[in-house]
Formats: C-alpha cells, sequence, structure tokens
C-alpha cells in the first residue's frame, strides 16, 4: 500500500483544477458549492484510500460527480433563462465568458469538454470519468466543441 | 480561492474530518510548526526540522486527514508567543501524547512537570519514570520529544551540569535557558 501524502498537499496541488472543473460544470455561481462538496467528500473518504497513485484524477473524478448531482437537483427546480445569448460575440471572449458557454453545454459534452481543457485528461480516463467506452466520450468532446465553435463565430 | 479554503477547512472541523490541524508560529528562533489532534497538541517542529516531513510523520502516524488550520492552533500560538517574551512560565494546553509510547511517554510525562526555572538530570528523569537506570533511554526519549517548549526537555541536563543534547540545537538550549534565568545572560 502506498503511503497517502498529508490531505493539505492534495489541496496545495489540486485545488485549481478542480475549482476549474466546477466553474466549468456548473457555472461560476455554484461553483464554490461544488469545490467544497468534492474537497469534504474526498476528505471523508481518504483514509481508506487504497491507491493513491492517481490522486488528482480521483479528485476530479469526485468533482464531476458532484457536478452531476448539482445539475441533478437543479433539474428538479425551474432552469434560470440562459444568458448566453447576450455575450457580444464579436468581441474576443474572456475565458469566464467561454465558460459560461461550456456550462450551457448538453451534460455529456459540457463534462467532456472541461474534463479535456479544464482537467487536461486523456480520452481514456475521461471516458472513465464518464463511465463510457473511449469512442463515446471523444464524440462527446467532438459534439461540444463543435457547438462551441458554433457559439463563437 | 483563499475563501474557499478558509470555508474548506471550517467545515472539515465542525463535521470532524479535521484529525490533524498545522499551522506555523514565529518565534526568536524562526518559525515553529505546531500540529493538533481534536484532544489537544500533538506535535512542535523546531526551526532547524523540516516542515514538510514533519507533516509526511503526522500523515503516516496519526492520519492523512492533515490540513493547515491556522485557527485550531490560535490558544498554542499566543502561550508561546507570550513564552518567548518571559511572560509565561506555565503552558496550559491540552495535550495529545499518542507519538510517544511506554517508558519514552512516562519521561516525557516527569518532563512536563519540571517547573519554569528549574533543571532536573537524566537520571532523575530515568527515575521517576521508574527505571533508575534507564538514563540513555531517558536521554532518548527527550531527543524524540513529540511536543518540544511545551514538554520542556529543554530543561533537562546532564548530571554535573553539562547541557547534553538538543533537537533544536545546543544554541537553542542555551538560549532558553538564560530566558528562563538559569544560565546567566
Amino acid at each position: 500500500m502506498t503511503e497517502l501524502p498529508p490531505f493539505q498537499t492534495l489541496i496545495d496541488e489540486h485545488a485549481g483544477d478542480v475549482m476549474a472543473v466546477c466553474r466549468g460544470a456548473v457555472g461560476r455561481p455554484d461553483a464554490d458549492d461544488c469545490f467544497q462538496e468534492t474537497f469534504i467528500s474526498a476528505l471523508r473518504a481518504y483514509p481508506k484510500l487504497r491507491d493513491g497513485s492517481n490522486l488528482r484524477g480521483w479528485l476530479i473524478t469526485i468533482a464531476h460527480r458532484k457536478a452531476i448531482d448539482h445539475h441533478r437537483a437543479r433539474g428538479r427546480r425551474p432552469l434560470p433563462v440562459a444568458e448566453v445569448s447576450e455575450v457580444a460575440v464579436e468581441d474576443p471572449l474572456p475565458d469566464e465568458g467561454l465558460w459560461e458557454l461550456v456550462g450551457a453545454l448538453p451534460p455529456k459534452q459540457r463534462a467532456a469538454v472541461t474534463l479535456r481543457y479544464a482537467s487536461d485528461l486523456p480520452h481514456a480516463e475521461i471516458a472513465a470519468a464518464l463511465d463510457c467506452s473511449p469512442e463515446a466520450a471523444r464524440r462527446s468532446l467532438h459534439e461540444g466543441l463543435k457547438r462551441l465553435r458554433e457559439e463563437l463565430t | 480561492m483563499k475563501q474557499s479554503l478558509h470555508r474548506l477547512a471550517e467545515r472539515a472541523s465542525t463535521e470532524g474530518l479535521l484529525d490533524v490541524a498545522y499551522a506555523s508560529a514565529d518565534s526568536p528562533f524562526g518559525p515553529l510548526l505546531l500540529a493538533g489532534t481534536p484532544k489537544g497538541l500533538v506535535r512542535v517542529g523546531l526551526p532547524n526540522q523540516d516542515a514538510d516531513t514533519l507533516l509526511v510523520d503526522l500523515a503516516t502516524r496519526v492520519s492523512p486527514r492533515v490540513l493547515e488550520a491556522p485557527a485550531r492552533l490560535d490558544r498554542a500560538r499566543r502561550e508561546l508567543d507570550l513564552y518567548f517574551a518571559g511572560k509565561l512560565t506555565e503552558f496550559d494546553l491540552p495535550l495529545d501524547w499518542q507519538l510517544s509510547r511506554d517508558f519514552r511517554r512516562k519521561v516525557l510525562r516527569a518532563i512536563a512537570r519540571i517547573p519554569y526555572g528549574q533543571t532536573r538530570t537524566y537520571t532523575q528523569m530515568a527515575t521517576r519514570a521508574g527505571n533508575e537506570r534507564a538514563v540513555r533511554a531517558a536521554g532518548t526519549a527527550c531527543g524524540t520529544n513529540p511536543i518540544p517548549l511545551v514538554v520542556p526537555c529543554h530543561r533537562v541536563l546532564r548530571s554535573g551540569g553539562a547541557l547534553g543534547g538538543y533537537g533544536g540545537g545546543l544554541p537553542m538550549k542555551e538560549e532558553l535557558l538564560r530566558l528562563e534565568g538559569v544560565l546567566a545572560g
């Protein structure tokens, strides 16, 4: 069994990535809730974690699940009006605006785009996180990017 | 991000998930590392000891749920500040003794009762802990004291008055004894 490093190390090294995933997946206003839920869940499970070799991947996967939980809970509430149309498309988009667009994608596409570009995960890990085949992950990513390109041009 | 991390530490604490809280504290000798469990202060790292190594050791021996949470160490930090300023002669802090066992723990508990400004010998400490011949073991107990300063192993000297050793280096031991008025300034 690998010895687990102090949990603070995970925070120091990966908090930025986890926050990026949360922002991409649930949008900026709810990102902190997703972030808190992710690290509290991780902290709860941490002492019993068997394999400490890919802690970053582990955290990203938890963040993704928390984002899905968030959307499920939100699905039962009326959806706020999308603000996407208010973005001035002729201007180069700042990152924040881009992430808002990502946040507006259908769940699988959003997750695939976020995991690929915010978390830098390879296709195989995206597939594992989304619980689908690598081809399906690649397709979701492709569809998501296509849609973003359309929104941006 | 800073606010998110602060919120996280608070929540971890209220949900009982903060097994080891740590913080650094200033001292005249350099930065100290303070670590506490819900039971009390469990570890004080001296300036010459590597903080990362100490944290890894805590993760292995106590729990990997180790988080930076300065608020949980406020009281210890305050008492140490007063001690270094010469305004506090007796610490009133709950201690967690789990990093020392058996004979060593007995020795350290006896050391914890040596009053400010007084010294004892390793032989006396061995005797107090129940084995007058285990002088060397008493020395080892001092050398591996997980809570130095608060458990004042700097007040233990060799028979005959030689300083003996100190985990934080001999100059620090001398300085502490000077602060307490044992050695002439």
